[in-house]
């Protein structure tokens, strides 16, 4: 036993080994293997003692670290109100979709204002125009090349009607021609197969927007009416904006979130 | 008009020396309109007796036993019911010494009685605009024949009942007076007292709010409640008012100074989905309440003891309604797809709570419950001006006083509103058989709510439409067609001519009785589904909760 605090004294006067910290460290962490050589060796009546102790010494362990995830621990917590409020005759009803399914027009009327449009795909890549069309030859010695064959895809309006090939400058071919989308709605999470009404703006430009070219981030409009979202006076809601957010061109179909 | 016009039209005993025909000046001026009509004489003979309805079709058969009715007149049949309403008022008042009750006009609903081939009573058809449509109408039904009733005979006596309407008129609501904000979730329910002067509101916030309802703002806010607030229910005295939300609790308040009565009492161990009152005309003291909650338990409490009375387990799922009638009973409607009728008094100790009767016969979960007598229970001593009685006793034989007058209209009748799309009509102190099956509805009903006449009720389905049935028969009379979302509540006007819906749609719509065809005023304002909906007693005002957290006040 040491007589004085010969360690202390010597610790102020001299100071620490440099690697002291390390060292203990070290120690520290090979005691459980220095540990368990001793309990694999050891028998006995040291054997019984020992692990009497040690079972002491891990059931007070257990217990201080139960005590320290009190903290973490999840407790019913009596004062906090779930959200989602219904009346009574709408509680415990299966099949009723209780997702907000109002449309804020009043906002959606003022960023029409605005010409600005808060959408999901905010920029866009823009597309050349000898991207966006071909040049075709016409004439009876092929030498004319006036006409342009869009080779992305296109909506055409049910009573768009073709003019004279003579007057015809843009083909929008058939192939590429979309009528419907497939459109996500962002709060209900589920996506509906909507019929297109127009293209409200493609982003590249205002000729492709006239031409109805759906590329990338184009904002269309698409028929709502089965969706039975309704105005705050109490109208239907049939045409809403949507952003694609696909390449149709290589997908081969349109898919869109409703701008909400 | 004047009802003196008609005083020498008069053919019978009581006015011997009377002038035969017609004395005015109208035949002569529609007469050639008359003629073109078809086949119809260009005047008939009616006799008019005062109705009495439940048992409507026994005593019209034999008006010349009936007392009540007047000898028989001769009218030209393009008479109007405002023409007919003045003979009544002439016939019944015209020959009264008191100046001022001679002047006085009261307003009457009409009925063209109909009899089967056989002789039997068939129901009676009313007469909306004039005596020549509706015996058109009933001579259309006849040909149909699936009513059994027999062509309208002009030749014969035309037998008609009438029926007195309220002498004063609700002006109805067009606009948006005040939005009142403060709820911080959706409001779930809306409440005006008896009397008109207070309005209760509740919500996902978890308080209760009492508003002013002269001011539109807000009176107290009351804390007290841990869980979405799911109804309320004003005493019939007013002096206090009950709440209960999802955690099963029920908190009694006193209005005048938002504070508890009492302390919370753990009423169910689920939440609790309607809470009734015991009427005034039954217990002065309005001490008594019943609620019904999803733990398949309903159960009577007395607020002043704050112990429960009776717990009533017989219904084996969750108890969606339970309304407590004016003849001492209690009905709950529930999702075992039955409907119970329990004794809630009785000389003995176990007459409280006792089952008195199942009535059996929904195909689905039971939502919706209506009593004819509903509006008189919940308004108890308070008519359409909400004057309040001098004292509990003057106050109690008040209530029994305007009890004792509905009910003299016939039994009390019960329509329940179910998942299964249909409703059904029961006197449920007489039969536990249903009187009738109403279907017509497409979707789950909602929603039902007695006329405070009990001339009509309405129920609201989530089909998005509203369908008006006679409140005396259950017969129906009207689809109301407009909304373009599911229609969560329904609420009469105090002068029973006009009802408000609420609407998942986020408006409320107001419909006029006697023109069902289109929506009389849209109210449109709220941003999301309106939850919540109530008519002032006095008429004043109509409140709406919405999701959007406000509440909304529509007047005139």
């Amino acid at each position: 036993m040491p007589q004085h605090e010969h360690m202390e004294r010597h610790r102020k006067l001299h100071g620490r080994r440099m690697d002291a910290e390390e060292r203990e460290r070290k120690k520290e962490a090979r005691s459980a293997h220095k540990r368990s050589e001793f309990a694999q060796k050891v028998h006995g009546i040291r054997a019984k003692l020992y692990n009497e102790k040690r079972f002491k010494e891990k059931a007070a362990m257990r217990k201080t670290i139960a005590e320290h995830n009190e903290r973490d621990n999840k407790h019913s917590n009596d004062d906090a109100v779930a959200d989602g409020a219904v009346p009574a005759y709408l509680l415990d009803r299966e099949g009723v979709s209780r997702a907000k399914v109002l449309s804020n027009t009043v906002k959606q009327k003022r960023k029409e204002k605005a010409g600005k449009w808060d959408v999901p795909i905010p920029k866009v890549k823009p597309v050349a125009d000898d991207e966006m069309f071909k040049q075709l030859k016409s004439g009876k010695k092929q030498n004319k090349a006036w006409k342009r064959m869009v080779t992305k895809v296109t909506f055409v309006g049910e009573n768009f009607t073709r003019k004279a090939p003579k007057y015809e400058r843009f083909i929008r071919p058939t192939g590429l021609r979309m009528k419907r989308a497939h459109i996500t709605h962002p709060e209900l999470k589920a996506t509906f197969h909507l019929d297109i009404i127009g293209v409200k703006k493609n982003p590249s430009s205002s000729l492709y927007t006239n031409l109805g070219v759906i590329t990338k981030g184009t904002v269309i409009e698409v028929n709502v009416s089965d969706l039975g979202l309704v105005t705050t006076t109490g109208k239907v809601v049939w045409g809403k904006f949507a952003q694609v957010t696909n390449n149709p061109e290589l997908d081969g179909c349109i898919n869109g979130v409703l701008l909400v | 008009m004047s009802g003196l016009t008609w005083g020498g039209s008069m053919v019978g005993k009581t006015n011997p020396d009377a002038k035969l025909g017609y004395a005015g000046s109208k035949r002569g001026r529609d007469g050639e309109d008359l003629k073109s009509e078809d086949d119809l004489p260009s005047s008939v003979v009616i006799q008019l007796s005062a109705a009495k309805s439940g048992d409507d079709d026994t005593d019209t058969t034999n008006a010349d036993d009936d007392e009540n009715a007047f000898p028989p007149i001769d009218v030209p049949i393009d008479t109007n019911t405002t023409q007919l309403e003045a003979l009544v008022n002439n016939l019944l008042n015209g020959d009264d010494e008191d100046e001022k009750k001679k002047t006085q006009t009261t307003p009457y609903a009409f009925y063209l009685s109909r009899v089967s081939p056989s002789g039997e009573a068939v129901e009676d058809i009313e007469i909306a605009t004039s005596l020549m449509d509706a015996i058109k109408r009933a001579n259309v039904l006849a040909a149909q024949s699936s009513s059994g009733a027999s062509p309208i005979s002009t030749e014969a006596v035309i037998k008609i009942t009438y029926q007195p309407l309220a002498v004063f008129r609700v002006r109805p609501v067009t606009r948006c007076t005040d939005t009142m904000p403060g709820h911080t979730d959706a409001v779930l329910f809306v409440s005006f007292s008896g009397n008109g002067k207070n309005l209760a509101s509740g919500g996902g916030d978890t308080t209760v709010r009492f508003w002013d309802v002269n001011t539109c703002l807000p009176k107290h806010t009351c804390p007290g409640h841990r869980n979405h607030i799911l109804c309320l229910a004003w005493s019939p005295d007013t002096t206090k008012l009950a709440s209960a939300d999802k955690n099963g609790v029920v908190i009694i308040w006193d209005p005048t100074t938002g504070k508890m009565i009492g302390s919370p009492i753990k009423a169910h161990s689920k939440w609790i989905t309607s809470i009734a009152w015991e009427p005034m005309h039954r217990n002065k003291l309005c001490e008594r309440l019943v609620t019904s909650s999803k733990d398949n338990l309903v159960k009577i409490w007395n607020v002043r003891t704050q112990r429960v009375i009776a717990t009533m387990s017989g219904h084996s799922d969750s108890v969606e309604c339970c309304k407590w009638g004016g003849e001492g009973l209690i009905y709950t409607g529930s999702r075992d797809r039955t409907i119970k009728v329990w004794g809630a008094e009785g000389p003995n100790n176990g007459d409280v709570g006792k089952l008195v009767k199942t009535l059996t016969g929904h195909g689905h979960r039971v939502n919706a419950l209506a009593l004819s007598c509903d509006y008189v229970c919940r308004t108890g001593p308070f008519d359409h001006t909400g004057t309040a009685p001098a004292d509990v006793d003057a106050a109690f034989a008040k209530a029994k006083e305007r009890y004792e007058e509905v009910k003299s209209q016939g039994p009390e009748r019960l329509v329940s509103g179910s998942d299964d799309f249909t409703l059904f009509y029961w006197h449920p102190r007489e039969s536990k058989k249903p009187i009738k099956r109403l279907t017509g509805h497409q979707q789950a009903v909602c929603s039902i709510s007695f006329s405070p006449d009990a001339r009509h009720f309405a129920s609201a389905s989530f089909d998005k439409k509203i369908k008006v049935w006679d409140g005396r028969n259950g017969n129906f009379v009207a689809t109301l067609t407009g909304h373009v979302g599911a229609v969560y509540q329904v609420a009469w006007s105090s002068d029973s001519r006009y009802l408000v819906t609420a609407s998942k749609d986020s408006t409320a719509k107001l419909w006029q009785v006697s023109d069902y065809k289109k929506a009389k005023e849209t109210l449109p304002g709220h941003a999301d589904e309106v939850y919540a909906l109530d008519w002032s007693p006095n008429g004043s005002a109509v409140a709406t909760g919405s999701k959007d957290r406000t509440i909304k006040i529509w007047k005139h």
